[in-house]
């Protein structure tokens, strides 16, 4: 379970984030949802330890995120950001292979190659496995950096700018590799999303932020009303049921 | 046919793997490349030291005069493995592959100490400016003024390693500017001293010195090669290794002591060398098809001693100049800068 408790962070006197107190809850996939500058990235970013908070403390799996020893972390919880540049020239593989770090410190075993062979074949990377990096699709790469931070092999997973350069099939291909290993290896995965729709279709949770709080958090049934949906995007939303279950539309 | 297949199977298995190189061939060409490197540098070295000697091997003037040669081949051993070593591991800090740390200010910082001494107790401080005292002192000014930089720069609040590569720039080109201008005040004649002083030269290291410089070379040297695994790492940038497990700016503090460490004997020892580092990490980048520093810093090494050795060798023995090497190096390695620059739209 992640428990956020009191969190805030001040990043000025008109910004200001929480505070935040949410239990997200074990084994299920939860979406984070809200405007831009609502606050989705920085408290992701500070329950995967990348930020400092000013006030609080988070909670996953019962340590905390900021006292807790590093490398003792990094078996528990991943985090992905945006991809950034490196001048270093890395084969897909390889640059998955860097996700079991903290088990190896970089002497991979047979079992690792497992692991990382074992996520690569999943995100659909194998025909491509020893090109560079920098000789794939922007799409492709995102996929390289889920399966690293996927073969880190945590139980806790958080996502940001996931569908980040791909296109709806991708979008969809990777959503339901996200359940299925939500549902196989009953990892817990937290995600940003900005398709309120492919929200409510994968995640069991729906977490929605606004101007820095949360103002609602519920599963997909409970947020997907008009009324809500207005509220969390400031446009009028209509929800109507298909048979595929409720679906928004922008008026 | 089962068995076929689980054959098939197995060779698959075996293929796929994430080694630093990706292929047998790709291994392979590294080896042979540093095999090829080591034998002629050793070549050049041993020529360096045998070719062309003047003096008969019967003739009791023959061990000094060897002496002599094989302690510059000794400051080039020297300067080869800190400049490499600094080289490729501070543009993996810094994630950018045009930059060398006498962007730190360490070559300004050496102008500026040799220039100041002149300028305040002239030739006859110059003079008493020698020996193992001034060597140690020289070492510790430049340690402790980069290690305050980068202490104060990487772990306050705004740590950002671009700012502390522009204050290093600024501050540099602040220190060159006033030993410039203290060097227009000297006389020629002290002049002409303190220029021969400040151009990088093997035969400017004073063998006594190697008792210090050899061992601090030494440890600095294994300690950042056992560091390879972090440095492969560090490329990743800061969230990921953070992600992984690693605290970047301490990793960081403590690579960028070592590296001071390595810069500092070597200038203090031999006097700046500009474009060595650069020239070097170019050409192993090139030689190495991989990321992994542990075959990029050993590479590295075997290409600084091939440089210094064959340009060294060439200078002497082909064009029969007795002059400072540096000065070609700086030009062919100025020329690569350009042509790097050029070439490549990213860097």
């Amino acid at each position: 379970m992640i428990s956020v408790r009191g969190v805030s962070k001040r990043y000025s006197s008109q910004t200001h984030i929480g505070p935040v107190d949410l239990e997200i809850p074990q084994g299920e996939v939860t979406a984070i949802v809200g405007l831009n500058g609502a606050g989705k990235s920085t408290l992701l970013t500070m329950v995967g330890r990348l930020l400092k908070l000013d006030e609080g403390q988070i909670f996953v799996a019962g340590l905390d995120v900021h006292d807790a020893n590093s490398k003792d972390l990094a078996k528990v919880l991943a985090i992905l950001r945006q991809e950034n540049h490196f001048v270093t020239r890395l084969s897909v593989r390889q640059f998955v292979a860097f996700g079991r770090f903290s088990y190896t410190q970089g002497r991979l075993t047979p079992q690792d190659e497992e692991v990382i062979s074992h996520y690569i074949d999943f995100l659909g990377l194998k025909e491509l496995e020893n090109r560079y990096l920098d000789e794939v699709s922007g799409g492709q790469r995102q996929k390289a950096y889920v399966a690293m931070v996927l073969a880190q092999d945590t139980d806790y997973v958080l996502l940001d700018e996931l569908l980040n350069n791909l296109d709806v099939a991708r979008s969809v291909e990777m959503l339901k590799y996200l359940r299925q290993t939500c549902d196989e290896d009953g990892k817990t995965i937290v995600m940003i999303m900005h398709d309120i729709n492919f929200s409510a279709q994968c995640a069991n949770n729906i977490c929605a932020m606004k101007e820095g709080k949360v103002i609602a958090f519920g599963s997909a049934k409970d947020i997907m009303n008009s009324k809500t949906l207005t509220d969390i995007f400031e446009t009028p939303i209509e929800v109507i049921d298909t048979k595929y279950g409720p679906f928004a539309i922008c008026l | 046919m089962d068995a076929l297949e689980f054959d098939t199977q197995e060779i698959k298995r075996e293929i796929r793997h994430s080694k630093p190189f990706r292929t047998k061939g790709e291994r392979r060409r590294y080896f042979i490349t540093l095999f090829i490197a080591l034998a002629l540098s050793i070549g050049f070295g041993c020529a360096l030291i045998f070719y062309n000697n003047p003096v008969p091997v019967d003739s009791a003037s023959f061990i000094p005069v060897t002496q002599r040669r094989f302690n510059a081949v000794i400051a080039m051993i020297i300067a080869a493995i800190c400049h490499s070593l600094a080289t490729v591991s501070f543009q993996t800090i810094a994630n950018n592959r045009i930059i060398a740390p006498s962007l730190l200010g360490f070559e300004a910082l050496y102008s500026a100490i040799n220039t100041s001494v002149v300028f305040f107790f002239g030739l006859a401080g110059h003079a008493a400016f020698t020996g193992i005292k001034s060597f140690g002192i020289q070492i510790v000014i430049m340690i402790v003024v980069s290690l305050l930089l980068y202490g104060t720069l990487l772990t306050g609040k705004r740590a950002n390693m671009q700012r502390m590569l522009l204050v290093g720039i600024v501050l540099g080109m602040g220190l060159q500017s006033i030993a410039s201008f203290m060097r227009r005040l000297l006389t020629p004649s002290e002049f002409d001293i303190l220029q021969a002083r400040l151009f990088g030269s093997v035969n400017n290291a004073d063998p006594e010195f190697f008792p210090i410089a050899i061992p601090l070379v030494l440890i600095a040297a294994l300690l950042l090669l056992l560091r390879s695994k972090h440095l492969n790492l560090i490329v990743l940038g800061k969230e990921c290794c953070l992600n992984l497990g690693i605290n970047m700016t301490r990793e960081t503090l403590y690579l960028l002591t070592l590296i001071t460490i390595l810069m500092a004997v070597s200038t203090a020892l031999i006097g700046p060398l500009t474009f060595l580092g650069f020239l070097v990490a170019c050409l192993s980048y090139i030689a190495v098809p991989s990321y992994d520093h542990k075959y990029i810093l050993p590479m590295s090494i075997v290409l600084g001693f091939l440089v210094l050795s064959a340009s060294y060798f060439m200078m002497y023995h082909v064009f029969n100049v007795q002059g400072v090497v540096s000065i070609i190096i700086e030009l062919f390695g100025g020329l690569a800068f350009i042509i790097i620059i050029l070439r490549r739209g990213k860097l």
